[in-house]
């Protein structure tokens, strides 16, 4: 699969993403970690809503760079772990109109459920990549929160070109990330020579 | 006497590499791996996104990866020279390469939560002092990102569910067992830095010191290095692979290493090495002359 454009306006668009594609993000999308997702459920944040919709949320804590013209850089931008926003995702998703998380470990059931129900995938970014994927950012739209948040946790709204990232949980209830560890839990068994674990 | 202003800038340097340049060995490796995945699979993927990564992290001057963990630095010195100054050098060595941006500013204040911003703090960076016999002053570091750290593990044998009793076949069903538990969390393919004996502090240091060997560096203990040999095989077959997607590449080394231990203690301790294996060295004579290490 090449490129996708990002927002999203078609849901099918979505729908048709399986676990184990490759894809290209080129276009606008948002950060947001620990911090942002318990704050975009507290109530609805109109300011923010119009550059969620259709797009994607990036779980990343990025270093920034702010150029003597106000203007920033992303200076190194890897995936942060995805499993701690497992509590918000699926509501964040859902409300918002999202059409993707992108992150690094896989989440869980809950969050599988929410892609489901409201047409989302969940990307992989190579973890430690932080290089490739900053260099992917071709501009820093502007940014919410960041007096409050400080510039890993605040909301970052970016432009990104083939931005490289890994379907691994789709909206057809499937994920990689448990496949792989059935497959490996089985394999260890046989090596180890044991029943079940 | 050494001059401390020179010994900052060469520990600066030092974690300039660190943090910028990734080892040939650990290079090659990734390679290998490449080149055994299938073609177009996300494991070969993952693969080239990560070597194009280290590239440009050699080109640009800046981290390989955004967390640039702890740096735990093994340091040997002459009779006479001072570990207070050659601490006191390191500290000011780890801020100035916080400020120059090689290192993001990674020390949190456990109770308040909040950043020192300097890169340094209670603990870190982890030093360990040694002196020896030789005129020289050795430094070996490597830098130990946060995500691989989380995986780590520290086994007591024997233990029953895994069938691992208090022999080097124990030995070998729980590390097969940590390399299924870290799945592709600690930014797979990684490096097993093991220890086996020792108590619950000194293993967790035996086990990264062990992590200071380059990958191709076999153990002079027949049996260990056999176990090596056949943990990295097996570890590989399990399918994990980079970054937890599936694939042949789960393992780059694994590296054991052994202490006594007390009768009633059987530890087998993991630290676990991400991708982003870190690894530099300096070793500065006695005229002050500097030799690079890796
Ligand atoms: S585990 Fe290693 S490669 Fe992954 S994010 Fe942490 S330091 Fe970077």
């Amino acid at each position: 699969m090449a490129e996708l454009k990002i927002p999203v306006d078609d849901e099918a668009v979505i729908r048709e993403l399986k676990v184990g594609d490759f894809v290209e993000l080129t276009g606008r999308m948002i950060t947001g970690r620990d911090a942002a997702h318990k704050w975009l459920l507290e109530e609805p944040r109109e300011d923010v809503a119009p550059y969620m919709k259709g797009t994607m949320i990036y779980q990343c804590g990025p270093v920034v760079r702010k150029n003597p013209d106000g203007s920033y850089v992303f200076v190194a931008a890897g995936p942060t772990t995805s499993i701690r926003e497992e509590p918000y995702e699926a509501d964040v998703i859902c409300q918002y109109g999202l059409r993707g998380v992108i992150g690094k470990g896989g989440m869980g059931q809950k969050t599988l459920d929410g892609l489901g129900r409201c047409g989302a995938v969940y990307l992989h970014a190579v973890g430690g990549a932080a290089q490739v994927l900053a260099n992917s950012v071709t501009k820093v739209e502007r940014v919410f929160m960041l007096e409050e948040f400080g510039v890993p946790e605040a909301l970052w709204v970016i432009h990104v070109e083939r931005f490289p990232v890994m379907v691994t949980m789709d909206s057809h209830g499937q994920s990689l990330h448990r496949v792989v560890e059935a497959e490996s839990r089985r394999k260890l068994e046989e090596l180890l020579g044991l029943e079940t674990l | 006497m050494v001059d401390p202003d020179r010994l900052t800038e060469t520990f600066l340097e030092m974690i300039r590499r660190a943090s910028t340049e990734l080892p040939a060995d650990v290079v090659e490796a990734l390679d290998k791996g490449r080149e055994a995945e299938r073609r177009d699979s996300l494991a070969e993927k993952a693969l080239v996104t990560i070597l194009d990564n280290v590239d440009l992290a050699r080109q640009k001057v800046a981290p390989i990866c955004q967390d640039t963990g702890t740096p735990v630095m093994w340091i040997h010195h002459p009779i006479g020279v001072s570990t207070r100054v050659l601490e006191k050098a390191m500290v000011d060595a780890v801020r100035q390469a916080t400020a120059r941006q090689f290192l993001r500013p990674n020390a949190v204040d456990t109770l308040t939560g909040k950043n020192t911003g300097v890169g340094t703090g209670r603990g870190i960076p982890f030093l360990h002092f040694e002196e020896w016999d030789s005129p020289d002053i050795e430094v070996r570091m490597i830098l130990k990102g946060g995500g691989s750290e989380n995986v780590g593990a520290q086994y007591k044998l024997p233990d029953n569910a895994l069938g691992a009793g208090r022999d080097l076949e124990g030995v070998r069903r729980v590390l097969l067992d940590a390399v299924f538990q870290a799945q592709g969390k600690g930014c797979s393919p990684g490096t097993l830095g093991v220890c086996i004996g020792g108590d619950r502090v000194s293993g967790y240091e035996e086990s990264k010191r062990q992590l200071l060997r380059p990958l191709p560096d076999v153990n002079p203990v027949p049996e260990l290095a056999e176990l090596e040999a056949r943990v990295l095989k097996e570890g590989n077959e399990l399918g994990v692979g980079p970054m937890g997607f599936g694939g042949r590449t789960t393992l780059l080394g694994v590296k054991v290493g052994v202490l006594d231990r007390l009768p009633a203690c059987y530890f087998v301790t993991i630290s676990y090495l991400c991708w982003a294996g870190r690894r530099a060295g300096v070793r500065i004579g006695e005229g002050g002359d500097v030799t690079w290490l890796s």
